[in-house]
């Protein structure tokens, strides 16, 4: 297994800055906007973007919640693990709100499918947008593209893309794994 | 561990700590769920359960239909009352039947112990045991415990009496077995005739003074009399057994801490417990209905997946 750095600690950041002002472009104040991370990895790019967006844009406040997708997701029974549940916290409604969805990685766009279908459960949204760190190019599924992305990776099927985060994984920094070599 | 370690859920008996974790785990889950507006999630919707009682319920029935269909599944019922099992259909024939009607799963309920057992052994579907005579009824146990963990924090270390009919209750026994499998402390309360002779082999304390034994206890588990379970008289009177381990606010006022008071349903009013405790602020017995469903939701999606 070899692994190659796809992106440093500093550029993530530069990133991350990038894509907290590009929502700050289309939301302004987040009156009527919210940000949904999903579980269980994309939740760490949601509360920064959440922290940047607070402290050096002076957002007041921003409905920040965490969605599980594990019970709508489409390959129950498929593989030979019991799919685990992480928790859901999203304790504001949707309803008539703009919803940006947010995970680390797009792929195969299956868990974003199973995202839109969990977020019905919370109301009915105006409209939803999606933003991911990585987005892997042409190893789509479903018809689903970003709104917002760091960086555009072209990866082949048994490459993996890691997300390390500081608070969970000690640092931050995202690899290209190759599980085959 | 992510999963189970049985393929159906039979008993407690069968069941590791590490699985009681697991399911409420997930259960936790589930319970957010049905407090959203929505309550329902696609997991089973490829899953079809007939849900075939043979024995009268309300609560574990409506708890467990519910349960499915908060998850998707595709539900029938059978009830043996209005079924060919009067003309004569064997257990394993009436099943079977229902199975090639393509159903994944089967809840059953039946008077005779042992007949989940039975069944897991010649038919494909996988089981839940939702009461078997007076021998299991694991899913009651586990929504005991649940609301247990909701109610102190934690299982492992309390103290937890379980008063009454000891003898023809299943959910004595099986709140025996997931108590002590979690760690906490355990004493039968009620009329030497209705506690088993060998119950200390359980690892559980057999006390016939209720006073003493809610002195003791973080917990009382209230039973009811299982009249259609007496075939002869275990105590002299109804009246005489409520004076002796009937719980009224009297009495639960002149303990010396707070206990918690649960009660699996359906209660006799008057009898095990006044009307006072059931509806007072000790009392959780109806979180435990609520608790119910997300339990039985979790054992339900765990099983589901183990399906191929």
């Amino acid at each position: 297994m070899s692994q190659k750095v796809l992106l440093s600690s500093k550029e993530i950041n530069i990133i991350l800055h990038r894509l907290a002002c590009q929502l700050l472009e289309n939301h302004l104040d987040f009156k009527n906007t919210v940000l949904i991370g999903i579980q269980p990895r994309g939740i760490f790019l949601a509360q920064r973007l959440t922290d940047i967006l607070k402290s050096e844009y002076g957002v007041k406040d921003i409905n920040l919640g965490f969605l599980d997708i594990t019970f709508y997701r489409d390959d129950f029974r498929r593989g030979n693990k019991t799919l685990e549940a992480n928790k859901t916290n999203i304790n504001f409604l949707i309803e008539d709100k703009k919803v940006v969805l947010i995970d680390d990685v797009l792929y195969t766009g299956r868990s974003i499918r199973a995202a839109l279908t969990a977020l019905q459960s919370f109301g009915r949204p105006i409209e939803i947008e999606l933003l991911t760190l990585i987005d892997r190019r042409f190893s789509r599924h479903l018809p689903i593209q970003p709104n917002y992305r760091g960086r555009q990776v072209d990866a082949i099927n048994n490459e993996k893309v890691k997300v390390m985060w500081q608070e969970n994984d000690g640092e931050d920094a995202v690899y290209l794994v190759n599980t085959t070599s | 561990m992510s999963e189970l370690s049985v393929k159906h859920l039979l008993g407690i008996k069968y069941l590791k700590e590490q699985d009681i974790q697991l399911i409420f785990e997930t259960a936790d889950h589930f319970k957010e769920v049905i407090n959203r507006s929505i309550k329902k999630v696609p997991s089973l919707r490829d899953i079809t359960i007939a849900n075939v009682f043979f024995e009268n319920s309300t609560r574990t029935k409506l708890s467990f239909e519910l349960a499915e269909k908060r998850l998707s599944a595709d539900v029938i019922n059978f009830s043996a009352a209005q079924s060919s099992v009067k003309k004569g259909e064997t257990l394993i024939d009436t099943v079977n039947n229902i199975l090639s009607m393509k159903v994944d799963m089967v809840v059953m309920r039946h008077p005779n112990p042992g007949a989940g057992i039975f069944l897991s052994k010649h038919v494909k579907a996988s089981i839940v045991n939702a009461g078997d005579g007076a021998h299991e009824h694991p899913t009651q146990a586990l929504l005991d415990s649940y609301s247990i963990r909701e109610k102190l924090g934690d299982v492992a270390g309390k103290k937890v009496v379980i008063v009454g009919d000891i003898l023809h209750s299943r959910v004595a026994l099986s709140n025996i077995f997931a108590l002590k499998l979690q760690g906490a402390h355990v004493k039968v309360c009620g009329p030497k005739t209705l506690i088993p002779k060998y119950i200390e082999s359980l690892g559980v304390e057999v006390e016939t003074n209720l006073i003493k034994a809610l002195n003791w206890c973080d917990v009382a588990n209230m039973l009811r009399i299982q009249n259609e379970r007496l075939d002869i008289s275990y105590f002299p009177t109804t009246r005489e057994y409520t004076q002796q381990y009937g719980v009224n606010k009297k009495i639960l006022d002149s303990l010396d801490k707070e206990i918690v008071i649960m009660h699996p349903g359906p209660i006799n009013r008057g009898v095990e417990i006044t009307s006072d405790v059931a509806d007072s602020k000790q009392s959780i017995i109806l979180n435990q209905v609520e608790n119910g469903v997300a339990i039985r939701m979790a054992v339900l999606y765990l099983l589901a997946s183990k399906i191929k």
